[in-house]
Formats: structure tokens, sequence, C-alpha cells
């Protein structure tokens, strides 16, 4: 059996907004290049460990990116250590146009790849490059979550925290989504953390599943096996 | 007709003075919503800066440009070191923090250089008037440095990357954070430009209206209506307004109102545009769904 290199650990993690404690010390693990599918109702707190993982609240416990603590570190310096978050609410910024929101995911790097990096983006998202002098603010919702994943993936993180891409969107639209998404997970080599309400579409492109139940981590293990456990998918999938 | 041609050229010239602090306001209203009242005092320090230098023996343009450099650092370290600490209190903290800055600022300005009146030198001396009477050199000189001035911040703002994440900064600094722009030095660097902005009106007006501790009271006055009247959220609309208001103040004072009452025209542009527009001519209207 091969050896997958950990790629985000997280240990013990608790946090919350102010007085109100949202995670209750949880672990889970993201492998290299893998897709981790993070489950649970509505106010379980998976966009709350997303949160938590790049910087956005105060936490307890431990992150680690590659062998690298980064717990308690500003936002802008997880970003820039390799991890996009793309959040609920999309990120994007609505007044600029889809160039400069790609200008502005390359705006770390310093690499001669950046133009390559666009050109594989339109070709992953065609719609993009007919909007290209459009304001952000003016796309549909998919064309925005498709901005907001592409100018995540700009960035050339190694791990890329998505939270619900699907929301808001219409069904074909959440299937177009989630084929480049399959396409981006076989090309690019990153790792993804996915939280996302709609379970099934999750569970078909993830590796691995954990179930979040009011902070707490309830249950987890390959995506395949919690796809056929009829028990789990009742009791907190729901289908 | 000559008059009415030099009252409109002259209303430029006072018009770019206008747009450049109408700029600054709103470079800092972008940034962090509120109207920094102690703009116009932080400028008329810089002219008193490059006065001292002057006076010392430096040349009129390199003068000038050490002021750019001493008065974006003194905008920064403002920003690091008072407004940082308040950057999540309410309104009136805000208010409160510009209010005492416009007093100190002024107080000492007066403590250190003297509230005495003090003649400010032009680079652009000529004997009499060009153009047949229409325009003094310094009216066209000082006009000729704020579009430059206002050119450059536009062309930083649209075509380097450094422009572009200051803009996503200002507008949505959650995300701005999330593709790894250090949010706290982008305000830091806005204050600093806002305040070399600042200087240039300083120095380019001082010479039209002898320098004091108190010179850019009201022309702050005037910028403030002009960034109300082109939309404080902005920045092009800002320069119009402020070239607008410049010529209107100007035409007004020749024709209508009297020199005595020109300040109150700038006063009757900031309620006509409060209470019939509120966005200003060309800001945003911004609905929201309850």
């Amino acid at each position: 059996m091969g050896m997958t290199r950990m790629l985000l650990e997280v240990k013990k993690l608790r946090g919350g907004y102010g007085p109100i404690q949202v995670l209750h010390g949880l672990d889970f693990v993201v492998q290299e290049g893998s897709v981790t599918a993070l489950l649970g109702a509505n106010g379980a707190g998976k966009t709350t460990t997303l949160r938590a993982v790049c910087g956005m609240i105060r936490v307890e416990g431990d992150v680690v990116l590659q062998g690298r603590r980064i717990t308690g570190m500003a936002t802008e310096d997880i970003a820039r250590l390799g991890v996009a978050h793309v959040p609920d609410g999309r990120g994007t910024f609505m007044e600029l146009t889809v160039e400069e929101n790609f200008r502005l995911g390359a705006y770390t790097r310093r690499d001669a790849e950046v133009q390559a990096d666009f050109e594989r983006m339109w070709e992953w998202f065609p719609r993009l490059r007919q909007r290209w002098k459009q304001q952000a603010g003016t796309l549909s919702g998919g064309e925005q979550q498709m901005l907001a994943i592409a100018r995540a993936l700009l960035m050339r993180p190694k791990l890329l925290l998505l939270d619900e891409p699907s929301f808001g969107l219409a069904p074909l639209i959440v299937q177009e989504i989630f084929g480049i998404m399959r396409r981006i997970r076989e090309e690019s080599g990153v790792g993804i953390l996915l939280v996302e309400q709609n379970a099934n579409l999750a569970l078909e492109l993830a590796d691995r599943a954990y179930l979040i139940e009011t902070g707490h981590i309830v249950t987890s293990g390959p995506a395949a096996e919690i796809r056929q456990d009829e028990a789990i998918r009742r009791a907190y999938l729901g289908y | 007709m000559d008059g009415f041609a030099h009252q409109l050229i002259a209303g430029i010239a006072t018009g770019g003075i206008y747009a450049s602090v109408a700029l600054a306001l709103v470079m800092i209203y972008q940034a962090t919503h509120h109207v920094n009242f102690a703009q116009g005092e932080m400028a008329t320090l810089s002219t008193f800066i490059a006065l001292t230098m002057i006076q010392a023996g430096l040349p009129y343009w390199v003068a000038f440009f050490a002021t750019l450099v001493v008065s974006f650092v003194i905008g920064a370290l403002v920003e690091r070191i008072l407004m940082r600490p308040v950057q999540n209190a309410p309104v009136l903290t805000h208010v409160g923090v510009f209010i005492g800055m416009l007093l100190i600022i002024s107080n000492a300005t007066g403590w250190i250089f003297g509230h005495t009146t003090k003649a400010f030198p032009t680079p652009f001396q000529s004997d009499g008037l060009l153009f047949g009477g229409l325009v003094s050199a310094h009216e066209l000189g000082s006009t000729a440095v704020t579009l430059a001035v206002l050119i450059l911040v536009y062309l930083f703002f649209a075509h380097t990357s450094l422009g572009l994440a200051m803009r996503a900064a200002a507008y949505n600094p959650r995300s701005a954070r999330l593709v790894g722009i250090r949010v706290g030095w982008m305000l830091a660097l806005g204050w600093g430009l806002a305040a070399a902005i600042g200087s240039v009106a300083g120095m380019m007006v001082a010479p039209a209206v002898f320098l004091d501790p108190n010179m850019m009271l009201g022309i702050l006055l005037y910028a403030f209506a002009g960034a109300l009247l082109g939309g404080i959220d902005n920045p092009s609309g800002a320069v119009i307004g402020g070239f607008m208001v410049g010529v209107l103040e100007n035409l007004a004072g020749a024709y209508v109102v009297g020199t005595e009452l020109k300040l109150t025209v700038a006063l009757v542009i900031i309620i006509g545009v409060l209470v019939v527009r509120p966005s200003g001519l060309f800001g945003r209207v911004v609905f929201s769904r309850v």
C-alpha cells in the first residue's frame, strides 16, 4: 500500500464566534491530491470549520498544513502558504471585472506561468472568457461560482476550501460545476476540502467524508462506504 | 466676455485644488466609510513643511517631492497609530478622532510655524498674465500639476497590481485577505497616498491664498461639496465634482452672490445634493431589500 502524504491535519479544533462555541474538538485529515467532504445539517459547524482552517475566526487546537502549524496565523498569511478558500457567498469582487478578479487571484504569485494558468482557467470555464471585461456583479450565480473557483485556483493552492459550491444554483449548473471539479481534481492535483449540503453530489466526488453534527464528528470513512451505508444515509444525510 | 473667460479659467484652476482634496477624501472614504475631516489640516502641515525646506535653501522642486514623501509617511503613520486601534469602533469614535486630529494638527502647526500669514513661492513665475490677460502663470502651472497628479493616481489604480489590490481591499477586505492581500498595509498605503495628494493641493493653493494654519479650512468644505456632488464613493465623480464646484464658486462669486457669500455656495451645494440626490451625480445608488 503506497503512502499518501498528509496535506492537512486538524486536531482537537475548537472555536466559534465570541462566547458562542460552535466547534467542540474536531479531528480530521485531508490527504494530498484527494477530496475530503464535510457533511452535515444546517448549523452543524461546516462553514465554521472552513473559516477556522483559514484563520478567519479564533480557534484552539491544531491546524497543520504539510507539517507546519498554522493555527492563529492571519488569513492573508495562510492564503500565502497555499490555502485558497471559496467562502459562502463566493467572495468574488463584485465591483471589479472578471479579468481583475483573475489578476487578484494571482496577486501573490511572482512566477512566469500566470498567463498559462489564465488560459487553463479559460479552458475549464469557457463562460468566464466570454465575460472577460464584464463586472463580476453582473454575472449569473453559476458564473460567479465559477469565477470564485477560478480565482482560488489561480493562487496555485495546495489546499482548496469549497463552501457549498452548489448553493442557490439550478441543478444543471450544479452538474456542470461538479463536472468541472472532477476535471480539476484529475488535472491539477490540488487537495480539496469540500463542504456541501447536497451529500449525494459530494460523496460522488469525494474520496473520504466526515459527518459533523453540532460541532462534533460523528462518523467518517471512505466516501464509497458512506454512500453504501443505509443507516448512516438515513440518520444523517436524509436520502 | 474676457472677464467671464477669466473667471471660468480661474474656476478650473481652483477646481483642480478641490478635485485633489476631494479625491483624497474619497480614497479614505472608500476604504473606511468615514470622511477624514482632518485631511485639510494634514495638507496645511505638509505645506508648512515644504515652506521650511524652501526657506532652508532647497530648490523648489526638491522641496516639492521631499514634501510628497514626508506627507506620505505622515499619512501612513496616522493610519497605523491613530486609526488602527479604532478601526472596528462605532462611527462617533471616528468622528471624535477626526475632529481631535483636526484641532491637534491645526494648533500644533500654528505653535510650531507661527500663526501669522506667510507668502508661499510659486515655481511658475511670470510678469503679468498670459494669453492676453486670461490666466496667470501660476493658475496654468498649478492646474497642470494637479491634472498630472490626478492622471498619475488614475493610472496607478487602473493599471498596477498594487493599485488593484488597494481597490480590492477597499471594496471587500474579507475576500482580499483570502487572496493574500495584506489589507492593513493597503489601508496605510491609502492614507499615505491621500496625504501626499492633499499636500500637492496645499502647495499649489498656498501662493494664491497665502499660508496660515487655517488655510485649508474653506478648501476642505469646497472639496467635500465637490466629493458629494460627484458621488462620495466614486473617485472620478469626485474629481469632476471638485472641478464643477471650483467653476460654480468662481462664477457665482463674480456674478451672483459676490465674494463674501462664496463659501455659502459650497454649503448650498452640500445641502442641495444631500436633499435632492444623496448619492451624487455619479455615485452608486444602493438599493437594499427589506
